[in-house]
């Protein structure tokens, strides 16, 4: 049984019937792509080209073709590559947690959301990948592979091979879930194909759906999987950024060894990922009419996971320096000091700006079901997130323990190259995926249209 | 009927229709037809199949000729090294050395301990010389003009002018730098005596002519005595930078350092007070040094001398600390020495005049063994730039010397040398003196080279080849004696018949042959002691009368110090990229060329200079030219004063040193003696071209950090030897404070053969950076050029930081970034630190990185696969990332030939790897040093002994500062140096329990002064510094 509070607002509006969730989501799988499609899609594609020309003059002339140098190791690559994983947060926790929690509210979102994981977990896998020195060897040695070398194998003490392992079964298991998610929506499609005579389509979406038959007892099994999966994809929402903060926590660097990374590292991901899925669906929805699907009380509720997870964050900004204060470490001190005054106190001052003032915002409720403010704070949150990262990595390598070797990251138009690269990659996978895929999982929201629409049947 | 039918076959017979097709042809087109299994695109195929194949065999990779002996020499062992002593000499430098040779290649150079002159000490120049052998840039084989020639035409050409000119009269003269070769003087003595209208000129691009002129007059010898550092408990040095650039600063250096050293034992150290202009390496490494403008340079030498005389005052007024140097070597009289750098004679006389008042003549100062460094004599060389010019002179050799770029006069000379008949060069490369001339002769490089030098009186080295010569070259002393006409023309009989007539008497005992090889081996043979001795009788008041009429008080206006650095010198070597890349100790500027200005003074014309570099360049003018350089504002530099430095601005130079600065020479003043300084008419105008310098190192203090340099006056040390200790970090534990490192959750490992380690004794490092380069050359380090130092990547392995003193308090975070006006220095050399808990290996994903079971952190390359975590981790930021491919990469063909040309590879140690681009370098303790040392030690089975394995830096450093060694073994000297103790622990055996020998990381080390960088973090180093100790009294510390 469920319990929804007679206050709580519907979570579709439209007075939609079944049939009007099949049509109005399939009908873009179904059409001619419009023009503002193409136009996204050319855009992307462009980015994805130049990008890929960074990428391969990065490859073919070595690392140096970065700003990076001796003192700082890792500058927008390492930004990028926790950037993008955290976005990717999001969706596991909307399809995972909060399935599990029994919100509704997520059904509308998850696909999308999920989608978003995945492609922002290609994105940010790309730039530890990218940032080898020898890509051609790293890719596999860095897997605990058998070999013929005797005792050499990876080093388990590293906690970037804590990544690989992080990383990749996330994405694994973000990927299975989606697409089992995804089965009974393609056999919607397989359907209506079959029924409009298009038996190119029918055929391919029937593959697609594993021959989905919509029995009782596949549904039944259908469920469980979904749920196992998310049990499974649970542990990950918390367990991957606390690892990537391991990247950073279990060195010696002052600003990067600190025990409060993974709680906040989490909530960062957490309140970036949100901010990204608002980013996208406030698009999505206006460009593919879904406003019944996604209403403003989806938005509003994403905007009030924003304020929670923002604050957490800026409770552990304060909190760094109340440590670096109380721990009487002149190194950490200086780094803290350093941030906030140094040569890189505009990226502290965006950070603290973006992710701690900005979210705040949304106390009003004017302000956090306002779709312009929110799409505006969305992408502010996400400049922030990316800032925090920078500040993190950078401001702490430049000008750690020996002065002598104090300098400053310059990036190049490759370090810029190699992020719109990602944007490119990522958004024509996002454009593709709206293009052919049904955005909204068809199957869950038919299941609350009765207990959620604005229209009972 | 029947009619007989012949027919032609059994085809026509049997009327075969192929046949009658084919009946009526006279011969048959078979072509088609009988090649039917080619078709045409057959043909293309094998057409496409030749071409692609031709393409393939001509893209072969191309065939390295190896070609193994054919009868090995004895003494040839490939893979081993064998060793030569020889003799470095550039210009009048001179170092004995000792070379390494593998597989018939020189590729190291090191000092010869042997030599009672550099003592085993080298320089960065001497390092790197050994680049200077490959450099593309040298000659080939004799040139007349631009084209190459052959020996036989080129001395066919040249004798038929020397003979020419010795029929009509006319003058030759042979123009060299100092010439320190006794056999070298006598070759030319052949030539003069074939032509007597020969005269040898002798100069020096940086001239000591004054105190040659001073020492004539004050006492009566024209000599430049020998100093000795060491016993001198009080030194003070007008501008004289006798450990960076003065005279024989490998010797000095040398010579300095032992009256540094601290040990519970000697608990003495010299005190060493600067005046000068520049920051010099001998200023950062005063006790009190105060900044004074050249204008004042006589006067202080002048008071210095009334205060020490106690005849009145010159009236100068405001030089710190003059008065307590001068009592202080009042005090010390027979342990005090007083040098300047100036060229000034009359000052000379008074720093003469000093030293006598002192007693240092006989002490400090030995007139009976005269240095042979510089023997220039300036109004000789203008002299002969003034015949040169107006048509006297009718043949001109230039032996070992580059006068068209370091004279000042050298652009007139330049210009005259087309008027004279016969013009030849001896140099190496066509610099910018041989390309104006009309022959080059060129010389075999000193390595290819058989030779001799008496650098001091009685003090003689020999120098042998290392190598085939390279190339179609002819020694120097052999083409003099060719065009002698002598019979014997080759200079090794020459220099040992010399040797064998003029010291082989000498020694007794021995057959020729053994006195010849002993002396071969050592490279070095001593006479008995000269007993002539000089005493001054100068002429003080009217020295003194010319100081106070040319020197003033207070100067308005901007004045010039013209320099030598420690890297390029005099620009002899300036297509030397190792020099070019070796941070200034100072500046810690690389490629560039600039000119030093004081903070105020910058402020005043308006030139930004940024923690990055950049800055302005500026019209400098001094003696009605002008040079446009960068401006770099120096912590130190006296107000007032600009500081240039020679050897830049090569203009007939190689690919490494094209178009880097600007030629200083011209600026000189030119007079009896060349003036280093110019007081007036200096101007500085600054343009708005921007400009970035590329350093090393961009922040200059340690921002008040105890736990990086740690340091103490010497009356504190006395006091209390662990004086530094209290204001060292410490770890709070639950209930109090203790030392850092000894709470730990982990045993460590245990190290139960060898422990390496090494001691740094910050007090006897002088910063120099002759280690950068040694370290460079033994570990095939790669040069990257300035643009890759701007961005950060030089990949030197060891470093040495420098870091000023500041005003700031500790926890004035933006007043520590500023040095102060006039900062103490310190140096630190900084490299891998081997730590016991290497942050670089718990990182790594691939295990590249990793621990050896003699305490090595040791570097995997071919394991690496570039993440640069184990960078980011390291607290020392030691490791250096190869961002691109460095070898076999034409863009870095400029800065580093070492490894993009056949030539400059040659000079790779084969000991070493090179490193490809993508993966992660560092130091290894010279890993392969050790490893060929423990080799030995097992062949003759027996363990390693102490001294036997040297790092390339321990070799290089002339002062001893850095000592390597076991510290599991209680007699090596680096135990007895940290004063390691050796600890025990008890342990079960078989239920019993034994006391046995702690073999953990954690060395019990009792030297008061030892201490670890950044102690606090636990990493645990190998590495041991000793505190450094400045012979300051301790009210003084705010003055």
């Amino acid at each position: 049984m469920q319990a929804t509070s007679s206050v709580r607002e519907s979570l579709i509006t439209g007075g939609k019937t079944v049939r009007d969730v099949s049509e109005d989501i399939s009908r873009h799988v179904e059409n001619k792509p419009t023009g503002s499609w193409w136009i996204a899609m050319g855009i992307s594609l462009i980015l994805f080209l130049f990008g890929f020309y960074c990428l391969a003059t990065l490859l073919w002339e070595g690392i140096g073709v970065w700003g990076l140098n001796k003192t700082v190791g890792w500058a927008w690559d390492i930004t990028n590559f926790v950037w993008w994983v955290g976005i990717g947060h999001a969706g596991t926790l909307i399809s995972a947690i909060l399935l599990l929690f029994r919100q509704k509210w997520r059904m509308s979102i998850n696909r999308a959301a999920e989608a978003m994981t995945i492609f922002a977990v290609i994105c940010a896998a790309t730039f530890p990948l990218a940032h080898m020195g020898r890509l051609w060897l790293g890719f596999y040695w860095a897997l605990p592979l058998p070999n013929t070398w005797g005792s050499l194998w990876a080093n388990f003490n590293s906690p970037l091979l804590w990544d690989v392992f992080a990383i990749s079964t996330y994405f694994t298991v973000s990927l299975v879930f989606w697409y089992i998610g995804l089965i009974p929506d393609f056999a919607v499609i397989r359907d209506r194909a079959t029924r409009m005579g298009n038996k190119t389509r029918a055929a391919i979406y029937n593959a697609l759906s594993f021959g989905w038959d919509g029995a009782a007892k596949t549904w039944m099994r259908y469920e469980s999987v979904a749920l196992i999966l998310a049990g499974l994809s649970t542990p990950l929402v918390l367990s991957v950024h606390t690892i990537v903060s391991f990247d950073f926590a279990t060195s010696v660097v002052p600003g990067w060894h600190t025990t409060i990374f993974p709680p906040y590292f989490v909530a960062g991901a957490i309140f970036s990922g949100f901010a990204m899925v608002l980013t996208l669906l406030i698009v999505t929805r206006k460009v593919f009419k879904l406003e019944d699907y996604i209403t403003i009380y989806h938005i509003e509720l994403m905007n009030i996971v924003i304020i929670i997870t923002g604050s957490i964050v800026g409770i552990a900004y304060i909190t760094e320096f109340f440590v670096a204060w109380y721990g009487m470490v002149p190194a950490e001190f200086y780094a803290f000091y350093n941030r906030a005054t140094g040569p890189y106190w505009w990226a502290y001052w965006s950070m603290m700006t973006c992710n701690v003032i900005s979210p705040q915002l949304f106390w009003f409720k004017k302000l956090r079901t306002n779709i312009a403010a929110t799409f505006v704070l969305s992408i502010i949150v996400n400049i922030g997130m990316w800032f925090e990262r920078f500040v993190i990595i950078v401001t702490s390598i430049h000008r750690d323990y020996l002065p002598s070797s104090w300098s400053m990251f310059y990036p190049t138009m490759y370090d810029l190259g190699e992020y719109i690269f990602t944007f490119g990659l990522f958004f024509t996978a996002f454009f593709l995926f709206a293009k052919f895929f049904p955005v909204i999982n068809m199957a869950e929201v038919k299941s609350i249209i009765k207990s959620s629409s604005e229209k009972k049947h | 009927m029947t009619t007989k039918t012949y027919w032609k076959g059994l085809a026509q017979l049997k009327n075969d229709p192929k046949f009658v097709k084919n009946a009526d042809k006279e011969f048959v087109d078979l072509a088609v037809e009988e090649d039917a299994g080619h078709s045409r695109r057959d043909f293309l195929k094998m057409m496409g199949f030749s071409v692609a194949a031709a393409s393939l065999a001509a893209c072969e990779a191309p065939i390295r000729k190896a070609i193994p002996y054919v009868s090995k020499p004895v003494d040839a062992d490939p893979g081993i090294p064998n060793y030569y002593a020889s003799t470095y000499i550039n210009g009048g430098d001179y170092c004995s050395i000792v070379v390494k040779v593998r597989d018939g290649r020189p590729i190291k150079v090191e000092g010869n301990s042997l030599s009672k002159v550099t003592m085993g000490g080298t320089s960065a120049q001497v390092e790197a010389s050994v680049l200077s052998l490959y450099d593309n840039f040298r000659l080939r084989g004799p040139r007349i003009g631009e084209k190459l020639s052959d020996w036989e035409t080129i001395d066919k050409e040249i004798l038929a002018k020397l003979n020419e000119i010795a029929a009509k009269g006319g003058q030759i003269r042979i123009v060299s730098n100092t010439i320190l070769s006794p056999s070298t003087k006598a070759a030319i003595e052949k030539f003069k005596a074939k032509y007597p209208t020969t005269k040898v000129v002798q100069y020096d691009p940086v001239s000591y002519y004054g105190i040659t002129k001073a020492n004539q007059e004050s006492i009566g010898a024209a000599i430049i005595p020998s100093y000795d550092f060491s016993k001198a408990k009080v030194i003070v040095s007008v501008g004289a930078d006798f450990l960076g650039t003065w005279l024989s600063p490998i010797e000095f250096t040398k010579q300095f350092a032992v009256n540094r050293e601290i040990t519970a034992d000697k608990k003495e150290m010299s005190r060493l007070y600067a005046f000068e202009s520049n920051l010099s390496l001998t200023g950062a490494n005063a006790d009190y040094r105060t900044a004074i403008k050249p204008s004042q340079e006589g006067l202080v030498v002048a008071q210095l001398y009334k205060l020490i005389s106690g005849s009145g005052s010159t009236g100068i007024e405001g030089i710190t600390y003059l008065e307590k140097a001068a009592a202080e070597l009042k005090a010390n009289a027979g342990k005090a020495l007083v040098v300047s750098g100036s060229n000034d004679k009359h000052v000379q006389v008074v720093v003469n005049a000093i030293n006598n008042l002192l007693g240092s003549y006989g002490t400090t100062i030995n007139t009976s063994a005269p240095v042979n460094f510089r023997q220039g004599n300036d109004e000789e060389m203008s002299a002969f730039v003034a015949e040169a010019t107006s048509g006297k002179v009718d043949g001109v050799i230039f032996y070992n010397c580059n006068p068209v770029y370091d004279h000042p006069q050298g652009a007139e000379l330049g210009k005259a040398l087309k008027g004279i008949s016969l013009t030849v060069s001896t140099s190496t490369t066509p610099d910018e003196t041989a390309s104006a001339s009309a022959y080059i002769a060129a010389d075999h490089h000193y390595l290819e080279s058989w030779n001799d030098a008496e650098p001091k009186l009685n003090s003689f080295s020999l120098s042998q080849p290392t190598i085939t010569p390279i190339f179609k070259t002819r020694q120097a002393q052999e083409s003099f004696l060719v065009w002698a006409g002598e019979a014997t023309t080759d200079y090794f009989t020459f220099v040992q018949n010399y040797w064998k007539n003029r010291f082989y008497g000498a020694s007794t005992g021995l057959d020729l042959q053994s006195f010849w090889d002993k002396c071969l081996y050592d490279g070095v043979f001593e006479l008995p002691a000269s007993t002539q001795a000089y005493s001054f009788n100068g002429n003080v008041d009217s020295a003194l009368s010319a100081i106070a009429s040319t020197y003033k008080a207070s100067n308005s206006g901007f004045e010039l110090v013209i320099y030598e650095t420690c890297g390029l010198g005099t620009g002899s070597q300036a297509n030397n990229p190792l020099l070019q890349e070796l941070p200034d100790p100072i500046t810690k500027a690389t490629w560039d060329h600039y000119v030093t200005i004081s903070l105020k003074d910058a402020e005043t014309l308006g030139i930004e200079n940024d923690a990055e570099g950049r800055t302005q360049l500026v019209n400098v003018s001094a003696n009605g030219k002008t040079i446009t350089v960068a401006a770099l504002v120096q912590p130190g530099q006296a107000q007032g004063t600009l500081g240039v430095a020679l050897g830049y601005g090569r203009t007939s130079v190689g690919l490494v040193g094209k178009d880097i600065g600007q030629n200083a020479y011209p600026l000189l003043s030119l007079g009896e003696s060349l003036g280093y300084s110019i007081t007036s008419g200096v101007k500085i105008e600054k343009t708005d071209t921007p400009f970035q310098i590329a350093q090393t190192q961009i922040h200059q203090t340690y921002m008040g950090r105890a736990n990086v340099v740690q340091e103490s006056l010497l009356a504190d040390y006395l006091h209390n030897p662990q004086e530094w200790n209290e204001k060292a970090p410490k770890i709070t534990s639950w209930d109090k404070k203790v030392p850092p490192g000894s709470l730990s959750l982990w045993k460590g490992h245990e190290y139960k053969n060898h422990h390496w380690g090494m001691a740094i004794d910050l007090n006897t490092c002088t910063g120099c950076g002759s280690c950068v380069v040694a370290c460079n050359v033994e570990n095939n380090v790669a040069l990257v050029g300035k643009q890759e130092v701007i961005n950060r990547r030089e990949m030197h392995w060891l470093r040495i930081d420098r870091y000023y003193s500041t005003e700031a308090a500790v926890d004035d975070y933006q007043g520590l970034e500023k040095a102060s006006d006039n900062p103490e220095v310190v140096f630190q050399p900084m490299l891998c630190q081997h730590c016991n808990n290497a942050p670089c290996e718990t990182v790594c994903p691939v295990a590249a990185t990793t621990h050896s079971t003699e305490g090595l952190n040791q570097m995997t390359y071919n394991r690496c696969i570039g993440t640069r975590y184990c960078a980011n981790n390291c607290p020392y930021k030691v490791r250096r990332f190869n961002w691109f491919k460095y070898h076999d990469n034409q863009k870095f063909l400029q800065a580093n030939p070492a490894m993009n040309t056949d030539l400059g590879r040659m000079v790779l140690n084969p000991d070493v790897t090179v490193r490809s681009r993508g993966v992660m370098e560092k130091c290894s303790f010279c890993a392969q040093r050790i490893q060929a040392g423990k080799l030995n030690a097992k062949k003759e089975r027996r363990p390693v002994q102490d001294g036997e394995v040297v790092t390339a830096c321990q070799a290089a450093c002339s002062t001893g500062a850095i000592l390597f060694g076991d510290m599991n073994d209680p007699e090596s000297k680096i135990s007895k140096v940290l004063g390691i103790e050796t600890q025990y622990k008890k342990v079960i055996v078989d239920g019993k329990e034994e006391t046995v020998v702690d073999y953990g990381i954690d060395k019990k080390v009792t030297n008061p002064r030892a201490y670890r960088v950044l102690e606090e973090i636990g990493v645990k180093p190998n590495i041991f510094y000793l505190t450094k100790i400045r012979n300051k009294d301790k009210e003084s510390k705010n003055a």
